[in-house]
């Protein structure tokens, strides 16, 4: 068993728990965007950063991926912390402000601006969908190619792999899928009820044999009712 | 080559090449490493034979050829030194070179083929009195002059692996660590972590499967060939250090890592590899003390990211070349889970130095905290371009001025640039920094591996620090979002600035990015990827805010603030209207040429053919 302490707080944990499973235990919120249960943490996003060490050897680290240590003092809010989180967001707004995901923590987190060029990507490169794919669809249909700027996800030659299944789990785990959101026609679309002010699916009828990934969204909500 | 069995045999074989060398045979010695060999060395070699070959010089006890790798002086290449007394003659060609042999032949200096030295106009005739040679101490580079790195033989001559011999016969594997741990050698990679610490560590793991050791040759920073150097001249210093290593901290493979745009430092490897296989100083049982070592080599694909220890490892293992959180530290756990040491080239080449000559007189050199020697790239605006070899501690300064000569052209020096991309900008005002590890990572930037490129007034730094944004958007390895797009944003907001749409806001919305972006990624690339930006920002902050206010760039680079005029100075000598692409220098002969700014693109061509300083840039 593994003793740290977190924001004050003492947490005995088993070996091998992350910084974050043991603020969440302690029922400590650090937002999430590249991290899921059952799949292996990855790091990419940096929005689950926190600050361990004292003095001049404090440093800030992501909490998904750091290892639990005896006697590690960490702490989830410092202003440190609280920075480099609300650039990151700041960051993700910039680059993908379609995103439900990202305008939601960026709206929590208190982010009110936006002070870069804006784009419209797709992706962010969080990797969940790769991960999703290789770990728990055990297909590795999909993959990263390519460094920095030219970074991508895809398949070898943009040819669709034989390993796919069309099982649309790596759409299922997006933060920022475009596909799920933009179609407007069922049979393009798997749901678009959260982006569109009148939500296609409440047409029960047209995607009555689709899957929807949304638990409850928008729609489903209002057509509940 | 016989294989040797025995200490005792590889003692005899090492005494019998001792006695047999006779150190005042006249010596041509050629140095033609890759850039010796890019100025025409090659030539030289082949002149030299066939005189030596046309003169019947082909008794070994008349006068003798060397083939080494580069010794340094760049600028001067291609060079011959002449041994046992040390002639240098520099920038040879083959007539010149047709000379030398015939003079080396007769006991001669050729006077009128001396270098110059550009402070005193006179000339000088040993490599060690010439001002770029003087102050530094050649602890390293020096062996690159002794051997040539094809032939073991000649390695052994200078008393190669009698290091790594001396510690078998201590018998006992930790007599080494102790040896480097009292040295205070750090590591030469970057962050000068303790060598010796590193291999306690590294000692201390228990694994069935194995541990490893790994030669980090990867080398990616713009600008900087001291790894390439001593793997080109000296392979076999890098073999016998891996090999003290290996037997000090219980490793039983080695792993050199090197970039494939190294071809000559691979294959000198290759057949460094072969020659100590065939002499049994590698493989199983190595000289019958029962301890097994081998070395292979892996060539990376030239990715930047894979100098970064984890990244550097998978990479090792065949996967994508991506850092992973530390910890696990690659000492724990490593290439396919095995404990793994990672050491800088020339972290390895100084073992043997310090196994053979003691830890106590190794640490006499430099500074208390940093011992030893470090290799330094010299390059950018300096009249003497090269590998410079001090020991730590010495000033900046004396680096710039001492060793380099001083500005290339007229234009005072106004900072140095050292660490590539991962480092920072150190202004003139603060030249008297000495050069170690802690100082230079006060002043905002690093040590890094040893690049150290001089700026002057026609450097802009706003355009450097957007070189290294730009360098880095590619080179990152995308997986954190605040490396991949804070880098890319960062690049964004210089570009701006160098175009002249930048705001004061957005200076400071970069100063945030940058602070932000050091503090919250994962690997060495990103947190010290803003280094270049903030020492900057730090030093320069003025020349960001010349272009933001008053659109202008004061070194004149930045494309889309400057203007050129003629000045007073122009004689109408013409060459400048015929240097023109655009046509847009209109004038007559012996009167003073116009610029016609609506045509002109601003490509300098003007400047670079002019002869009287008559185009101003401003
Ligand atoms: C982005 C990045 C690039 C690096 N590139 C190199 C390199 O080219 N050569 C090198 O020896 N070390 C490089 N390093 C440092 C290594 O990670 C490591 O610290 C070093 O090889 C350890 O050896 P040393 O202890 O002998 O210095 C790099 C580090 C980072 C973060
Ligand atoms: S959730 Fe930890 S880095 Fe993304």
């Amino acid at each position: 068993m593994i003793t740290l302490t977190i924001n004050g707080l003492e947490a005995t944990v088993d070996e091998g728990t992350t910084v974050l499973e043991a603020a969440r235990f302690l029922g400590l919120p650090i937002p999430t965007l590249c991290h899921m249960e059952g799949l292996s943490p990855y790091g990419a996003c940096r929005l689950c950063v926190v600050e361990i060490g004292e003095g001049p050897k404090a440093k800030i680290v992501s909490s998904c991926t750091y290892p639990a240590q005896d006697g590690l003092r960490v702490r989830t809010s410092s202003a440190r912390v609280v920075r480099a989180r609300k650039m990151v967001l700041e960051l993700l707004l910039a680059s993908c402000p379609q995103s439900k995901t990202i305008q939601d923590l960026a709206s929590f987190h208190n982010v009110r601006q936006q002070r870069f060029r804006q784009e419209h990507d797709d992706c962010i490169l969080c990797g969940l969908c790769v991960r999703m794919c290789e770990e728990q669809m055990m297909a590795k249909a999909i993959g990263f190619r390519g460094r920095g700027q030219t970074r991508s996800i895809g398949t070898p030659f943009d040819v669709r792999s034989e390993a796919c299944r069309l099982c649309g789990g790596c759409m299922y785990v997006c933060p920022a899928c475009q596909l799920r959101c933009t179609y407007t026609e069922p049979d393009k679309a798997v749901c678009g009820g959260c982006a569109n002010l009148s939500p296609p699916c409440v047409d029960i009828e047209s995607f009555d044999d689709m899957m929807c990934y949304m638990s409850p969204c928008v729609a489903c909500e209002t057509a509940a009712h | 080559m016989q294989k040797l069995s025995t200490i005792e045999e590889f003692q005899d074989l090492q005494g019998r090449l001792l006695s047999e060398r006779d150190p005042s045979v006249p010596t041509i010695v050629i140095p033609a490493g890759t850039c010796g060999q890019a100025s025409g060395a090659n030539d030289l070699i082949r002149v030299a034979k066939r005189e030596l070959l046309a003169r019947g010089l082909t008794d070994k006890n008349n006068v003798r050829l060397r083939v080494t790798g580069c010794h340094g002086f760049c600028e001067a290449e291609p060079s011959v030194l002449v041994e046992p007394d040390g002639t240098f003659y520099p920038k040879v060609n083959a007539q010149k070179m047709a000379r030398i042999v015939q003079a080396v032949a007769e006991q001669k200096t050729l006077d009128d083929l001396l270098y110059i030295d550009p402070a005193t106009g006179e000339r000088v005739k040993r490599q060690s009195d010439v001002p770029f040679f003087k102050t530094q101490v050649r602890t390293i580079l020096g062996r690159n002059e002794k051997v040539d790195p094809i032939r073991i033989y000649n390695y052994l001559e200078s008393g190669g692996y009698s290091a790594f011999v001396g510690a078998l016969t201590q018998g006992e594997p930790r007599w080494a660590i102790e040896q480097v741990k009292e040295s205070g050698l750090r590591g030469r990679g970057g962050a000068g972590f303790p060598a010796g610490l590193k291999w306690e560590l590294l000692a201390a793991q228990r694994n069935g499967h194995g541990k490893s050791l790994v030669c980090n040759a990867d080398e990616g920073d713009p600008g900087a060939y001291m790894d390439r150097s001593v793997l080109e001249g000296n392979p076999h210093s890098i073999l016998e250090g891996m090999l003290i290593g290996g037997y000090a901290t219980g490793a039983n493979e080695g792993v050199i890592y090197v970039r494939a745009e190294y071809p000559l430092a691979i294959k000198h490897l290759v057949i460094a590899l072969r020659q100590c296989h065939e002499l049994g100083l590698l493989g199983e049982n190595i000289l019958g003390t029962g301890f097994s070592f081998d070395i292979s080599i892996v060539k990376g694909a030239g990715a930047f990211v894979c100098g970064e220890e984890t990244a550097l490892i998978r990479s090792i293992e065949g996967k994508m070349g991506e850092p992973r959180q530390r910890p696990p530290f690659p000492v724990q756990k490593g290439i396919e889970g095995k404990p793994t040491a990672i050491n800088n080239v020339e972290t390895w080449a100084n073992i043997p130095v310090i196994i053979a000559e003691g830890a106590e007189t190794f640490s006499k050199v430099g500074t208390k905290g940093n011992t030893g020697t470090k290799i330094f790239s010299l390059v950018g605006k300096i009249r003497n371009t090269g590998l410079v070899e001090v020991p730590m501690g010495i000033t900046i300064n004396d680096i710039v001025t001492k060793i380099g000569g001083g500005p290339a052209g007229r234009a005072k020096i106004k900072a140095v640039q050292t660490g590539g991309p991962s480092g920072g900008c150190i202004p003139v005002k603060r030249f008297d920094l000495p050069i170690d590890y802690d100082s230079l990572a006060e002043a905002g930037s690093i040590m890094g591996s040893g690049g150290m490129i001089v700026a002057d007034e026609h450097t802009c730094m706003v355009d450097v620090s957007k070189y290294f944004m730009g360098f880095l958007t590619d080179e990152s390895c995308g997986k954190c979002f605040t490396c991949r797009k804070g880098i890319q944003r960062m690049h964004e907001i210089l570009e701006d600035v160098c175009e002249g749409r930048g705001t004061l806001d957005q200076l400071d919305l970069l100063e945030e990015l940058a602070t932000v972006v050091k503090d919250a990624t994962m690997c060495g690339l990103g947190q010290t990827a803003s280094n270049p930006v903030l020492s900057t920002l730090r030093y320069f902050r003025d020349e960001y805010v010349e272009h933001i206010v008053n659109q202008r760039c004061p070194a004149g680079v930045c494309k889309a603030l400057v203007s050129y005029s003629i000045n007073d100075e122009c004689t109408g000598c013409m060459l400048c209207t015929k240097s023109c692409p655009e046509n847009a220098i209109s004038g007559v002969k012996k009167e003073r040429h116009s610029i016609d700014t609506g045509k002109c693109i601003r490509c300098g061509a003007c400047v670079t053919v002019c002869e009287f300083e008559a185009i101003d840039v401003a």
